[in-house]
């Protein structure tokens, strides 16, 4: 290769990466950081596109992004952060990377116990931390979380890394309930009836469960219709196993967010307001609600089919910053009572 | 002469930039680390050190151990026998380099799950459910050990059949005529004479393993690095994370010294003439296919298993649904690696030319610098990197702000070039390791006979060292262009919006349990890699003379 044709080769390169980025972006964007798969949210943003002629850029990633936020700081791209649970809310506003959002649209939809009292985050749709129990094994069809400590589950349940933040919430969420050494207590039941070391993700504990290395296992609501109805391999696991909604002893069913954030140096703040109000409006949450099968925050959007075979959903009703105030006591929890070791 | 009068100070200044460079991620990762973490070291010390420093020295010593016994068995094997297969495993035995330790990981754990292609086909004779206790727990640390173990074997298999296959035939059979049988030879004489080649072998399969991610936190092992992870990302605590870096730092110095004391009293006492050989003796009947079976099996675990694997689910998905974002991915991943081993190749010929060309005391210490970014567990690096990028980045806005200048953003985080310079000071090593190897067969008597019929350094370069050079710059090029398209953690941290490569979307999908998803781009990543390590198996064939 002569030296005048590397050069323009390695400009090319150079040129197609530059242009590509955000830093030359012209108007007309916003920039998602989001923990929900893209390949999840990709239809949404898509048709969000289609709808404003605004182009959406994404960062995915499934940890992290408060603190990439933060130590991006005043120049950071981001405008709109999707977060996955009620944990990640409370450190992204503890990081300090947010802003109230500000919208009379956002707060006509969404439910007042859904929403940050200072405006920083808006939940969008609901999953309900529930159980996977064998059907041939298991045949009560009703639980509380309570019960998952008494020993008649011995060597029975199975479950993903007790510092997984969907965890981490039912955690925090019995906490608020109960107080700390309650749920100490509980923890180190819960921890005796376990058939193996916490490991794997939501799919992998309803697999155990059909594979009979244990009795019940602890999942959230949409992975179960997502292998039911999208994912042929996965089909037997789903098949295997029935969803039965439990419930905290006199309350109801341990519900969780996914939710939208405005960051702090929002660059494209209009458009990511755009976004957020298209987020929680009708279609969306009916694409939402159908594309991820998540209980939806706005009333008068039907519950996916596969879903509503669950049964009536009795949302707990402790409030969310409730749940939020006690991750970190939580998080200590599963630690000190060694709930992923061996 | 004038362009040589120009050229040599601008090299040697390259050289000194290029160690700066290299040396910016351990200088910043200091001084966060003196940064305050309150309450943060109570948490650590109770519940989280103990468990990471025993999980690191266990996979430390386990993964060493195994690619110890599986490296310097196979490599004796086929330097001192003849056994049926053994050409075609002097092919296969370094292969599974070409696997990266993640991908593994997410393979085997998917192969032995419950209900996985293993369980199913143990029903076939057993109860399901006895089965099912048959399957062993992969996501522990002996799993853990073991995946990482027969995937890093090849770094000590390589350096040690170099060192074997060049031993003198003289000691052996002085041995042998004391009356030594062949194990005691291989014991008393062989394996010492090739400790300083095991040293380095190990010392790069213990680095391979600290720098690991992606397979320690799939398999539930909390080492260090999964650690520095945790602290930063879910802890929220910079300064933690860098604290615990410096606990890293602190090991992988005390591995490279490990190295050179392992190197210590080389054994150089070769004949003054060119050495005879130890002739291989011949395995014959069963001797000689447990020989056969004892290389194999390491071929088969490391890389025939996990290639196979990786193509059904590649070709089974494709029916369910295929993911053209993995073209997009690859795209990606082939041009940050591009432009890194570019710039590589680049600062690694400034550095090594700055020291031929003048050689000197800060030089030499340039480069010397400049060849420790490997040592750096790409997180660690991430995490270095991060901090002054972005106070460049912020700086350049502010600059712009006060010029009255359109804010351009975050350049160098959403550009790609935070992403780049992590892959070129992480892998700098190879292109300086290769030309430093290849201008040492350059005799200075070619640079003087250049000088005396006129022409200038430039020259001489361009006409002699360049042409001279091209198989160590191929080398080079192509060893560090597949590092960057395996590389994760630093990837991870530092890409830019809307960007993810082939690695990122490997690991984002294990991570939410659909490894199956990835198989594909798994698939192209280790596909990449054959060759390139299939090629640097010709060095290890080619006698050198002695060491």
């Amino acid at each position: 290769m002569s030296r005048t044709r590397i050069v323009a080769t390695a400009t090319a390169v150079a040129s197609a990466i530059f242009l590509n980025s955000p830093a030359f972006a012209q108007s007309g964007e916003v920039n998602v950081y989001t923990y929900r798969e893209t390949k999840l949210v990709q239809p949404l943003f898509d048709a969000f596109t289609k709808d404003t002629g605004i182009k959406v850029n994404i960062v995915s990633a499934s940890s992290g992004l408060e603190q990439r936020i933060k130590a991006e700081g005043a120049n950071s791209p981001a405008d709109v952060m999707l977060t996955v649970d009620v944990g990640r809310i409370a450190e992204a506003v503890a990081a300090g990377v947010t802003q109230p959002i500000k919208s009379d649209a956002l707060d006509k939809i969404v439910p007042a116990q859904y929403r940050d009292p200072d405006g920083h985050w808006a939940g969008i749709s609901m999953r309900a931390r529930v159980i996977y129990a064998s059907k041939d094994r298991v045949k009560q069809d009703a639980i509380t979380y309570e019960e998952l400590a008494d020993p008649k589950w011995k060597g029975k349940i199975c479950i993903r890394s007790g510092q997984h933040i969907y965890n981490n919430a039912l955690f925090a969420a019995y906490i608020a309930h109960h107080g700390e050494a309650k749920a100490e207590e509980w923890l180190r039941g819960v921890k005796a009836n376990l058939a193996q070391k916490p490991s794997g993700g939501d799919r992998e504990t309803a697999r155990d469960v059909a594979a009979g290395k244990c009795d019940i296992g602890i999942g959230n609501t949409y992975y179960w219709a997502l292998m039911m109805n999208n994912d042929p391999d996965k089909k037997p696991w789903a098949e295997a196993t029935k969803v039965i909604l439990p419930t905290f002893a006199g309350g109801g069913t341990h519900v969780n967010l996914s939710g939208v954030l405005l960051a702090k140096n929002a660059p494209n703040r209009a458009n990511a307001i755009k976004l957020i109000e298209w987020l929680a409006g009708e279609k969306a949450q009916q694409m939402y609600a159908d594309a991820n099968y998540e209980y939806p925050v706005r009333a008068g959007v039907a519950v996916n089919p596969t879903i509503a075979g669950y049964g009536k959903l009795n949302a707990d009703t402790l409030p969310i910053s409730k749940i939020a105030a006690n991750r970190k006591a939580a998080s200590t929890l599963v630690d000190k009572v060694g709930f992923d070791n061996n | 002469m004038t362009t040589t009068r120009i050229a040599e100070p601008a090299v040697s200044a390259l050289a000194v930039v290029t160690a700066a460079l290299v040396a910016l991620p351990v200088l910043a990762i200091v001084v966060i680390a003196a940064q305050p973490a309150p309450g943060l070291w109570s948490h650590l010390i109770d519940y989280v050190l103990p468990l990471a420093l025993r999980d690191t020295a266990a996979l430390l010593i386990g993964v060493g151990a195994v690619a110890l016994l599986i490296g310097a068995g196979t490599a004796w094997l086929v330097s001192s026998h003849d056994f049926p297969g053994r050409g075609l495993l002097l092919w296969l035995l370094p292969l599974p380099l070409a696997i990266p330790t993640y991908i593994a990981a997410y393979v085997y754990v998917d192969l032995f799950e419950p209900l996985g292609l293993v369980h199913r086909t143990l029903t076939l004779w057993l109860p399901a459910r006895e089965a099912l206790a048959l399957l062993p727990g992969l996501r522990s640390l002996p799993g853990a050990i073991f995946i990482i173990g027969i995937v890093l074997y090849p770094y000590v298999y390589l350096s040690a059949r170099a060192t074997f296959q060049l031993q003198s035939a003289e000691f052996a059979e002085a041995a042998r005529t004391l009356g030594a049988g062949r194990w005691n030879v291989f014991r008393r004489i062989s394996l010492p004479m090739a400790r300083p080649a095991l040293a380095v072998g190990l010392a790069l399969v213990a680095l391979e393993t600290l720098n690991d991610i992606g397979a320690s936190e799939y398999l539930g092992v909390r080492t260090l690095t999964v650690s520095i992870f945790t602290t930063w990302l879910n802890r929220g605590s910079l300064a933690g994370a860098a604290q615990l870096s410096c606990l890293v730092l602190v090991i992988v110095g005390g591995l490279i010294a490990l190295e050179r004391y392992g190197r210590r009293n080389v054994v150089t006492e070769f004949s003054s003439e060119s050495p005879r050989l130890t002739p291989r003796t011949p395995f014959k009947g069963v001797r000689g296919w447990l020989a056969f079976t004892a290389c194999a099996l390491p071929v088969l675990l490391g890389f025939i298993v996990p290639l196979l694997f990786l193509l059904h689910q590649s070709v089974h998905r494709a029916s369910v649904t295929m993911d053209t974002a993995v073209w997009r991915d690859a795209f990606n991943s082939v041009i940050f690696a591009a432009l890194a081993t570019l710039a590589a190749l680049g600062l690694g010929l400034a550095t090594i030319l700055a020291t031929r060309w003048r050689p000197g005391s800060w030089r030499a210490f340039s480069a010397n610098i400049a060849q420790t970014g490997y040592a750096l567990p790409g997180l660690v690096l991430a995490l270095g990197l991060l901090t002054p990028v972005l106070a460049i980045d912020n700086a350049l806005n502010t600059f712009a702000a006060w010029l009255g200048l359109a804010l351009p953003g975050l350049v160098l985080m959403s550009s790609g070039a935070a992403v780049v310079t992590a892959y070129v000071i992480r892998f700098l090593a190879v292109p300086t390791g290769f030309l430093r190897a290849g201008f040492e067969r350059i005799p200075f008597d070619y640079d003087d006979s250049a000088r005396s019929a006129g022409a200038g350094q430039i020259t001489a370069m361009r006409r002699i060292h360049l042409p001279l050079l091209r198989p160590a710059l191929l080398g080079a090029a192509i060893v560090v262009f597949v590092d960057c398209l395996k590389e994760l953690p630093a990837t991870l941290l530092l890409r830019p919006l809307n960007v993810e490569t082939l690695a990122t979307s490997i690991y984002q999908y294990a991570s939410r349990g659909s490894f199956e998803d990835g198989a594909l781009a798994a698939l192209l990543i280790v596909a990449a890699s054959i060759g390139p390590v299939a090629w640097l198996t010709r060095f290890s064939d080619i006698p050198q003379g002695p060491a």
